[in-house]
């Protein structure tokens, strides 16, 4: 072979290296302080360990499934067709953030309420909420770097004291949002507590009209505080049982309550309350009428992805919606994977006794 | 060398060039979707899910082309080996630019995400809502999709030592927008 071939070759090798190099860092393999799904998820293990077939975080939980009674009053806000005068099924999830799903239930641990709402048409709406007026980081590096300095010490079970201050120091916004948390009073359980969507959204109506939205689930069951001998119970499942019990005397019912923003309203930053005063569309009731254990309800199965929305909702510019997105699809596959193996339920179907709750 | 060496038909050469650059961008932007967390991860999902079933409508009307206009025959200097390679590769790009969309559009469906393409536009599932259908297909369809950068590398590589080294046609047979074919490539001379 003559020289100019080995040149070419190696002009033919150059190009090959260059694209695959050029894919290797599209994929982040040359980045390590690059944030990833994968990253995002071993942050979540180092904090609670690995719990191989549960959820990363809100890992105790029980399943529901119930209705959303829509009134009509959001169809000017919005095109979605569960917005419409109707009743809509709706599969649901109750949970406790954090990752260690046999944790025993405490009052200051962050109740959720996940919706999975099936209109007709097909178009879904999944949504995730939280008992908090506020949520406590703005972006998914805040969420990374909160999750490190929460994390426990192994040896005493209390996350480093230092940790936490060089985070606060390094994040005002966090301490806002902690203040306003801390003021928001803590109800007795699940079911007499409001649980808020934090993140803003967009509604967009018929005629194409955009407008920023954020949402909660306000309890038609009166709130009572909580008390002190409550969380004293040596029941580690207190909050879940005296759900169960709830639910199997009555109905449990929250109203969708749909604040509008106005401009200047922060969209983006999801530690930043809006002022009290927005306009507040109730848009329906939702009913709760039946609870079950993950191990045999389908909530188990369910990807509460923020960004499965209808034509109707949008994404606001939150970057945390598209971060939530990403680590649920990861943490969705990843306890797919893990399920190949096990069932796993916190709350076992002996808990909720036959999943009967009626 | 070949001096008669044939070109692809037009609609051969567009589908080709077309799907090329899709297939480059879906590759790319899966794998950089799955690295993100930022608000990029939601615009590249957003593309990814109609760009896949485009790419399967593609190669549909692809295999119909390959079956009305044959590839031209291989140069008769081609050394059998390099034939086989060249026929195995080629089946092999085929199957993935048809099973990669199919299973993308069947994980989802097995994970009972709604498969949006655009809007109001979604697609029915095609498998029954089953995670553990689900663990199996979404490890797969990364699997298959570094298989098929690995066969689009092998790909290039060998159109590139057709045309900068062997000088027999193949590359021009696919790469030449000219009416005729260039001269030094018909006389297989560098």
């Amino acid at each position: 072979m003559r020289g100019g071939t080995f040149v070419k070759l190696g002009a033919i090798g150059a190009v090959l290296v260059g694209a695959a190099a050029l894919f290797g860092l599209t994929a982040g393999w040359f980045s390590p302080g690059r944030m990833t799904q994968s990253r995002m998820v071993a942050d979540f293990r180092d904090a609670s360990g690995s719990q191989p077939g549960f959820r990363l975080n809100h890992a105790k939980g029980v399943c529901f499934t119930g209705t959303f009674q829509s009134n009509g009053q959001a169809v000017p806000l919005s095109k979605a067709a569960v917005f419409e005068v109707g009743s809509v099924p709706v599969i649901g999830r109750i949970s406790l953030a954090g990752g260690m799903p046999f944790q025993a239930d405490k009052p200051a641990t962050v109740r959720s309420m996940a919706l999975r709402l099936m209109p007709m048409d097909g178009q879904e709406w999944r949504t995730a909420n939280v008992n908090l007026p506020v949520f406590v980081v703005n972006s998914a590096r805040g969420f990374y770097d909160f999750t490190r300095a929460t994390a426990p010490d192994p040896a005493t079970g209390k996350p480093y004291p230092t940790q936490m201050s060089a985070f606060l120091a390094a994040h005002p916004e966090t301490v806002k949002a902690m203040a306003l948390i801390k003021l928001a009073p803590t109800s007795s359980g699940f079911a007499d507590a409001t649980y808020a969507g934090l993140d803003a959204f967009r509604f967009v109506n018929a005629a194409g009209e955009s407008v920023p939205v954020r949402w909660s689930l306000v309890p038609l069951q009166p709130v009572v505080a909580e008390s002190a001998t409550q969380s004293a119970s040596a029941d580690k499942n207190y909050l879940f049982d005296a759900l169960i019990a709830e639910a199997r005397q009555h109905l449990l019912q929250w109203r969708l309550l749909v604040a509008v923003g106005e401009p200047g309203d922060p969209t983006n930053d999801a530690t930043l309350p809006w002022p009290g005063d927005r306009r507040q569309v109730d848009a329906g009731t939702l009913t709760v009428d039946h609870l079950s254990s993950e191990a045999t309800g389908r909530c188990a199965d369910v990807n509460y992805d923020p960004m499965v929305l209808p034509s109707g909702i949008e994404a606001s510019d939150d970057p945390l919606l598209s971060a939530r997105s990403s680590v649920y699809a990861r943490s969705f596959t990843l306890r797919a994977e893990d399920r190949m193996a096990k069932t796993p339920s916190a709350i076992t179907p002996r808990d909720v006794q036959g999943g009967d709750s009626r | 060398m070949s001096a008669s060496q044939a070109r692809f038909s037009g609609v051969s050469r567009l589908l080709h060039w077309v799907m090329a650059v899709a297939i480059l961008a879906m590759l790319f932007i899966g794998i950089g979707m799955v690295a993100s967390v930022s608000e990029r991860y939601e615009v590249l999902v957003a593309v990814h899910r109609p760009l896949g079933i485009a790419i399967l409508i593609l190669v549909v009307i692809r295999l119909a082309n390959r079956l009305l206009n044959p590839a031209p025959a291989l140069p008769a200097t081609m050394p059998s080996v390099m034939r086989l390679a060249a026929t195995a590769s080629h089946i092999l790009l085929y199957a993935l630019m048809f099973v990669l969309p199919l299973v993308g559009w069947g994980m989802l469906s097995a994970a009972r995400y709604p498969i949006v393409l655009a809007g109001g536009l979604q697609l029915p599932p095609i498998l029954p809502h089953d995670i553990a259908l689900y663990a199996w297909l979404r490890p797969l369809h990364t699997d298959l999709a570094y298989l098929l950068f690995a066969t689009f590398l092998a790909h290039l590589g060998a159109a590139l030592f057709h045309g900068l080294i062997r000088h027999d046609g193949v590359l021009g047979s696919m790469a030449s927008w000219h009416r005729t074919i260039a001269p030094s490539v018909r006389d297989g001379k560098p």
